[in-house]
């Protein structure tokens, strides 16, 4: 009864949507103005086909390689600058205003000076999401409970054993809002790359149906588009919950104590 | 000014610098921090002149700060800037006002929370970028498009935070509300709007940043008027130092909109005792 009223919930405002987009465009013949049914068509006969493995495939691949690398860097290199206090000096101002820059920006100098391969989008995904990882590693490294420094140092505990059994786990909550912060950018670079210059791609087939007047295709990417930001965001969610399921428990035994 | 924080030292007269242990440990000082860009400036001047790298992809920084005091001069500039801005504006308000409005709506009715939570968890995470074609579609490249995705990309942000933003109002608060007899009007004045004013400049400080990276992506990629657009017509014309100099230049004003925000937080949360511990007393 209960498990019924939520589904009920969950499903009754999306259905009165779609009803509504359904009956508001039932005798309107305008081509720019997208139907459910002639949607769902067109998602159907032009992505699952081999366009999906020709230009879906190839732009998660280049999204999980920058988003894996801007990652492990941003960790390491947060890790470093955070643990020592005259390098973090040193760097603050700069990494301030390099991070200030939009990462779209940087797109028109990458192309100058790498090119317009693959290798640069996955650099271009990778510089855009290393700053959000970077500084919140840093600000994790830099906040550790200092009474467990303090023990780790008195324990004469250091080096490997010191990073990983107290500043990862330590600064663990914060390199992953700085990854959940990463994603959408993330993505934005990937489809703004792909649009601005890429032969193959999701981005790369929205913006060549668009031109070319195929307003159903170009919808229906869209919509693939948006599927692709939905799955990454749920299974990030999933991610979160297991690997921070500890830093949960005891933050809920915390507030409750 | 704020005499209110108690401070031992200032009793015996000596003006002992008492400041939170943010302060104590502050990201950077004006010494170390001046020796980091002087370094970057160095790098960057060097590395193109010693040949490390083509000097025709990577100018040296002298030339692209020559190039940059050039555009400041250049109308063209200035009004690729307003455009950008005014796209960033009017995004960033209709956003706000909408996504404050309807979050108030939703979020003061359980029933209304969970009859949308489905929808607003599947549209939000659709990309921005994603509408940048539909937004060519319906509006043709301008501006408006600007907006549109803008909107988009903000209007989320806004909402969710206000929406738990009225989640966090103290339960105890609101019951001492009711008994003392306070109606809708003064509930909302005085117990729900403080408690959710901080989530609310929080996203918008967020949509701050969001609606510049958005913005100059459409204008970059499409050609809506703005810097964005500016930029991707030098880099087709081969003026390396000018996509160089405008770089530099989003980075500014993307820094200037960050603490205008930031400012803007302050002064309307520095009643809250976030605000108010930071500040070194």
């Amino acid at each position: 009864m209960n498990k019924a009223r939520s589904i009920s919930a969950m499903v009754a405002l999306p259905i009165v949507l779609v009803l509504l987009w359904w009956v508001a465009t039932l005798g309107n013949s305008n081509p720019f103005i997208p139907k459910p049914v002639a949607l769902l068509t067109d998602l159907w006969e032009t992505w699952a086909n081999s366009r999906f493995l020709e230009h879906v495939v190839p732009s998660i691949v280049r999204l999980l390689s920058g988003l894996s690398i801007a990652i492990v860097g941003g960790i390491v290199l947060g890790v470093l600058i955070g643990s020592n206090l005259t390098v973090r000096k040193i760097m603050g101002p700069i990494l301030e205003f390099v991070r200030a820059i939009p990462p779209p920006v940087l797109l028109p100098v990458l192309m100058m000076v790498i090119g317009i391969g693959d290798e640069t989008k996955v650099f271009l995904i990778a510089l855009g999401c290393l700053w959000p990882v970077l500084l919140n590693t840093v600000d994790g490294v830099r906040s550790v409970d200092p009474v467990l420094r303090d023990t780790t140092s008195s324990y004469n505990i250091g080096g490997l054993t010191r990073l990983r059994f107290f500043l990862l786990p330590a600064a663990l909550p914060r390199i992953v809002t700085g990854v959940r912060l990463s994603l959408p950018i993330a993505l934005i670079l990937m489809v703004a790359s792909e649009m601005y210059a890429a032969t193959n791609g999701l981005g790369f087939s929205i913006i060549y149906f668009q031109r070319t007047f195929q307003n159903g295709p170009m919808w229906a990417g869209v919509v693939v588009l948006g599927l692709v930001g939905i799955i990454m965001a749920l299974a990030f969610r999933w991610f979160e919950r297991r690997i921070l399921s500890w830093y949960y428990a005891q933050r809920e035994l915390e507030t409750s104590g | 000014m704020e005499t209110t924080i108690e401070e031992p030292a200032s009793a015996t007269g000596i003006l002992a610098p008492q400041r939170a242990s943010f302060h104590d440990n502050p990201w950077s000082t004006p010494l170390l921090g001046a020796i980091g860009v002087v370094a970057f400036m160095g790098v960057w001047e060097l590395a193109p002149r010693i040949g490390l790298v083509n000097s025709d992809y990577l100018p040296p920084f002298s030339v692209v700060m020559v190039q940059l005091v050039s555009l400041l001069a250049d109308p063209v500039f200035w009004e690729a800037l307003g455009d950008t801005m005014l796209s960033w504006l009017i995004g960033v308000a209709i956003s706000l006002s909408a996504g404050a409005a309807i979050g108030l709506i939703i979020g003061s009715s359980e029933a209304l929370i969970r009859y949308t939570t489905s929808t607003i968890e599947f549209l939000r995470p659709i990309p921005s970028v994603a509408l940048i074609p539909i937004a060519i579609v319906l509006f043709g490249i301008n501006s408006t498009a600007t907006v549109f995705v803008i909107v988009w990309a903000c209007f989320w942000v806004i909402l969710v935070h206000v929406m738990s933003g009225i989640d966090d109002v103290d339960p105890v608060a609101e019951s001492t509300a009711r008994s003392y007899g306070l109606g809708w009007a003064w509930r909302a004045r005085f117990v729900t709007f403080p408690t959710a004013l901080p989530f609310l400049m929080t996203g918008l400080r967020l949509c701050g940043t969001i609606a510049l990276v958005v913005g100059i992506t459409i204008e970059l990629v499409v050609g809506t008027p703005g810097l964005g657009e500016l930029i991707a017509t030098s880099q087709s014309a081969g003026n390396v130092s000018t996509v160089y100099a405008l770089a530099l230049l989003t980075g500014v004003l993307g820094l200037a909109i960050n603490y205008g925000m930031k400012f803007i937080e302050n002064r309307a949360l520095h009643w809250h005792p976030s605000v108010r511990s930071e500040q070194p007393a």
